[in-house]
C-alpha cells in the first residue's frame, strides 16, 4: 500500500472509518458531530456519519456528564465509544466521568470490568480563541492511572494511534492538537496501526536530545534544522504517548547525546516535561553533561491578544537558545 | 390456637404466594447481611466506611423481582442490598469487606465498588450521581446491539440534585433508552433532610420535565414497588423509553456507620420505624394465608445462619498480596 498526501483532519476521519468498518461495536458520540450539516467542528466526524448515519455516529446535547458517563456504561457493556470532548478544557465539566469511573472501575472490581474508551479532544493554542479553549492538559491525564494517553503530532500518526487507541481495551485520552488537522503529510492508504508507547525519532542527532510532542515536535524541528546551521546535531524525539511512555527510547538517546531539552506547549509547573526531567535525572544522571532544561509555556493561562499568544507559545527561536544555552 | 385467614380484599399490587415469600426471604436475608456487617464494624474487624441498606430493603427487592438476570444495574454508596437482591454471593461480599483476596474485588475495591457483570451488576459507586449515566450507558448498549435488556439506576435523594441526574435523564428520554431511573428517596441526603436540599420536594413530578412517566411509591410496600417497576421495565423492553420511580423510604440506621445522627427527629424515626417493610410483608404472608409466622422465623433463622457463616468465610479468606497493588490497572 503505498502513501497519500492528506491532512490530519482527513487521516483522523480514515482512522476513525477504518475502525468502525472493522468493529461494528465502535460508535461515535459528540456535540455536532454532523451538526445539521456543518460535519463537526473540525470536520473529523463528517465522512464517518455520511458511511454510517446516525446510529452510530450520535450527535448529543451540551452535556459532557453524560456523553462520557452513558459511554464509560456502554463500554462495561460491550460497546466501543469514540466520544468527542469538543475542547481539551471542557474535560473540566466531566472530569469525575474520566476519573474516578472511567480510569477507576477496572482496578476497583478487581478486574471484572473493561472500559474500551477513547475521548477525543482537541487540545492547544495558537487560533486566539483565548484561556478556555486553548489549553494543553495532558499533564492531568498522565497523572491519572487507569488512562493511557495519546498525543500525535502529523496526519500519518493521527491515523495509525488513533486506530491503536479504539483497538485498545482501556480508556485512552486522544489529544489532537488544533493546528494539526489542516496540517498536510503523508499517510499511508489502507489499512495502519500503530503501537501505543513507542516514541519515534523524528530528525536522528548526535549534539543534544530533544523530547517532545505534538505541535511542538514542529518547533522542535524548525529549531534543529536552525541548529544544524550553527553546527549542533540536535535529535528530536516525538513521544506520541505520554502513557505508556517510551522510557527506553528517551534513555537510549540522551546515552548517546549526553544532553536534554524538553519541549512542550502545556504550562511550566508541573507539566509532563517534569515527569521526563525527573525520569532521565535518576535513571540517566551519568549520561548528563548538562542540566536538564525545559521550554514550555509560562505559568498563566493562554491569553487572547495574537501578540500575547504568540510570545506565550515557546518558539523555534526559544528552543534553539535553549539548547545553545547547556554548555 | 387456631390461626384465621383474615378475610381482606386483594389489592392490585397483591403477588402470589411463592413470589411473596421468596420477596420476604430477600429482604430478611439483606436485613441479616447488614446486620451482621455493622457488627463486624462495631467489632473492630472491617476496615473502611460502611453504609447501611438496613429499613430500604423493599426497595431492591421489589425492582430486582421485576428484573431478569441479565439487565443491568448500578448502584450507590449504599449497595449492599441490591447487590444481594441481584443474586450477589453474600460470601464474596463478605470477604471483600474484609478486603480478602477472595473477595468481589479481590480487596481493590471495597464496599462501595462491588460489581459482578455476569450478574449484570455494573457496580456499587462511591461518588453520589455518578452511577445515573452509566446506566444510561448500558440501556444504550442494549438499544444499539438491539437487544432487548433493560438497565436500573438506583439513587438517592441528594443524587437527584446532581448534573449527572439532569443530563442523564435527558439523554435517556431523548433517545427512548430502555433504562429506569430508581430514586430511594429516604429523606436524608447524608445529614441533610430533603427539605434543606430542595426547593420543591417531589422528585417523580420532575420526570414531566423530561417528558417522561413519573411515579412515587410507597417505597415500603415491596409489592407496590414491584407493581410499580414491573410496569417500567415492560415500557423500557417495549422500546417506549425511560420511567422515573421514586420510591418513599427510610433508612433506619446511620448515613455511615459511627454516623452519630444528630440531625434525626426522634418522632420521625419512631413513626418509620412502624413502618419497617420487612414485618409489613410478614404480616400480609400470615394474613394471606401463605405461610405461617412459624415459617417466617424459620427463614430468619436460616438467613441469620448464612450471613454468619458468610462472615466466618470472609474473614478466613487469604489477604491480597502486595503485587497487587499493581494489578488490573490496565486491562491486556
Amino acid at each position: 500500500m503505498g502513501t497519500k498526501t492528506m491532512t490530519a483532519t482527513q487521516a483522523l476521519s480514515d482512522a476513525l472509518i477504518q475502525e468502525m468498518d472493522r468493529d461494528p461495536m465502535v460508535y461515535l458520540a459528540g456535540e455536532d458531530l454532523w451538526g445539521g450539516g456543518n460535519g463537526g467542528v473540525f470536520g473529523v466526524t463528517e465522512a464517518a456519519y455520511k458511511r454510517f448515519g446516525p446510529e452510530r455516529v450520535k450527535d448529543t446535547p451540551i452535556s459532557e456528564t453524560a456523553i462520557l458517563g452513558s459511554a464509560v456504561g456502554a463500554a462495561m457493556a460491550g460497546l466501543r465509544p469514540v466520544v468527542e470532548i469538543m475542547f481539551v478544557d471542557f474535560i473540566g465539566v466531566c472530569f469525575d466521568e474520566l476519573m474516578n469511573q472511567a480510569a477507576k472501575l477496572r482496578y476497583m472490581t478487581g478486574g471484572k470490568v473493561r472500559i474500551p474508551l477513547v475521548v477525543r479532544a482537541c487540545d492547544g493554542a495558537g487560533f486566539s480563541a483565548a484561556a478556555q479553549h486553548s489549553q494543553s492538559l495532558e499533564a492531568l491525564f498522565a497523572h491519572i492511572p487507569g488512562l493511557k494517553t495519546v498525543i500525535p503530532s502529523t496526519p500519518a500518526d493521527a491515523k495509525g494511534l488513533l486506530a491503536a487507541a479504539i483497538r485498545d481495551d482501556n480508556p485512552v485520552v486522544f489529544l489532537e492538537h488544533k493546528t494539526l488537522y489542516a496540517m498536510e503529510g503523508e499517510v499511508p492508504e489502507g489499512e495502519y496501526v500503530l503501537p501505543l508507547g513507542k516514541a519515534e525519532i523524528k530528525r536522528p542527532g548526535t549534539d543534544v536530545t530533544i523530547v517532545t510532542w505534538s505541535a511542538m515536535v514542529h518547533r522542535a524541528l524548525a529549531a534543529a534544522e536552525q541548529l544544524a546551521g550553527e553546527g549542533v546535531a540536535a535529535e528530536v524525539i516525538d513521544l506520541r504517548s505520554l502513557v505508556p511512555l517510551d522510557r527506553k527510547a528517551i534513555l537510549e538517546s540522551v546515552a548517546k547525546t549526553h544532553r536534554l531539552v524538553i519541549v512542550h506547549e502545556a504550562v511550566g509547573t508541573a507539566g509532563f516535561g517534569a515527569e521526563v526531567a525527573a525520569l532521565v535525572a535518576h535513571e540517566g544522571f551519568d549520561l548528563l553533561d548538562a542540566p536538564i532544561c525545559r521550554v514550555t509555556a509560562p505559568d498563566s493561562p493562554v491569553p487572547f491578544s495574537p501578540v500575547l499568544e504568540g510570545a506565550y507559545i515557546p518558539s523555534a527561536e526559544k528552543i534553539r537558545d535553549a539548547v545553545m544555552s547547556l554548555n | 390456637m387456631k390461626t384465621e385467614t383474615k378475610a381482606r380484599k386483594a389489592a392490585p399490587t397483591d403477588v402470589d404466594k411463592s413470589r411473596l415469600v421468596e420477596m420476604y426471604t430477600m429482604m430478611v436475608r439483606i436485613r441479616e447481611f447488614e446486620e451482621r456487617m455493622s457488627d463486624l464494624f462495631l467489632a473492630g474487624k472491617l476496615p473502611g466506611f460502611l453504609h447501611p441498606y438496613i429499613g430500604e430493603e423493599a426497595v431492591a427487592v421489589g425492582v430486582m423481582t421485576a428484573l431478569r438476570v441479565d439487565d443491568y444495574i448500578t448502584s450507590t454508596h449504599r449497595g449492599h442490598g441490591h447487590l444481594l437482591a441481584k443474586g450477589g454471593d453474600a460470601g464474596k461480599m463478605m470477604a471483600e469487606l474484609y478486603g480478602k483476596a477472595t473477595g468481589y474485588c479481590h480487596g481493590k475495591g471495597g464496599s462501595m465498588h462491588i460489581a459482578d457483570p455476569d450478574l449484570g451488576i455494573l457496580g456499587a459507586n462511591g461518588i453520589v450521581g455518578a452511577g445515573i449515566p452509566l446506566a444510561v450507558g448500558a440501556a444504550l448498549a442494549s438499544q444499539y446491539k438491539h437487544e432487548d435488556t433493560v438497565a436500573v439506576s438506583f439513587f438517592g435523594d441528594g443524587a437527584s440534585n446532581r448534573g449527572t441526574f439532569h443530563e442523564a435523564l435527558n439523554l435517556a428520554a431523548l433517545w427512548s433508552l430502555p433504562v429506569v431511573f430508581v430514586c430511594e428517596n429516604n429523606l436524608y441526603g447524608e445529614w441533610t433532610c430533603q427539605e434543606q436540599a430542595m426547593k420543591l420536594c417531589d422528585i417523580a413530578g420532575r420526570a414531566t420535565g423530561y417528558g417522561i412517566p413519573g411515579a412515587a411509591v410507597d417505597g415500603n410496600d415491596v409489592e407496590a414497588v414491584f407493581a410499580a417497576a414491573s410496569e417500567a421495565v415492560a415500557r423500557a423492553r417495549a422500546g417506549d423509553g425511560p420511567t422515573l420511580i421514586e420510591c418513599l423510604t427510610w433508612r433506619h440506621g446511620p448515613h455511615d456507620i459511627g454516623d452519630p445522627m444528630r440531625y434525626r427527629d426522634q418522632a420521625e424515626h419512631e413513626a418509620w420505624l412502624e413502618k419497617d417493610p420487612i414485618p409489613r410483608c410478614g404480616r400480609e404472608i400470615v394474613d394471606r394465608g401463605y405461610a405461617t409466622q412459624s415459617d417466617l422465623d424459620r427463614i430468619v433463622a436460616a438467613a441469620r445462619a448464612e450471613m454468619a457463616e458468610a462472615a466466618e468465610l470472609g474473614e478466613a479468606g487469604a489477604p491480597p498480596s502486595e503485587e497487587d497493588v499493581l494489578t488490573d490497572v490496565y486491562s491486556g
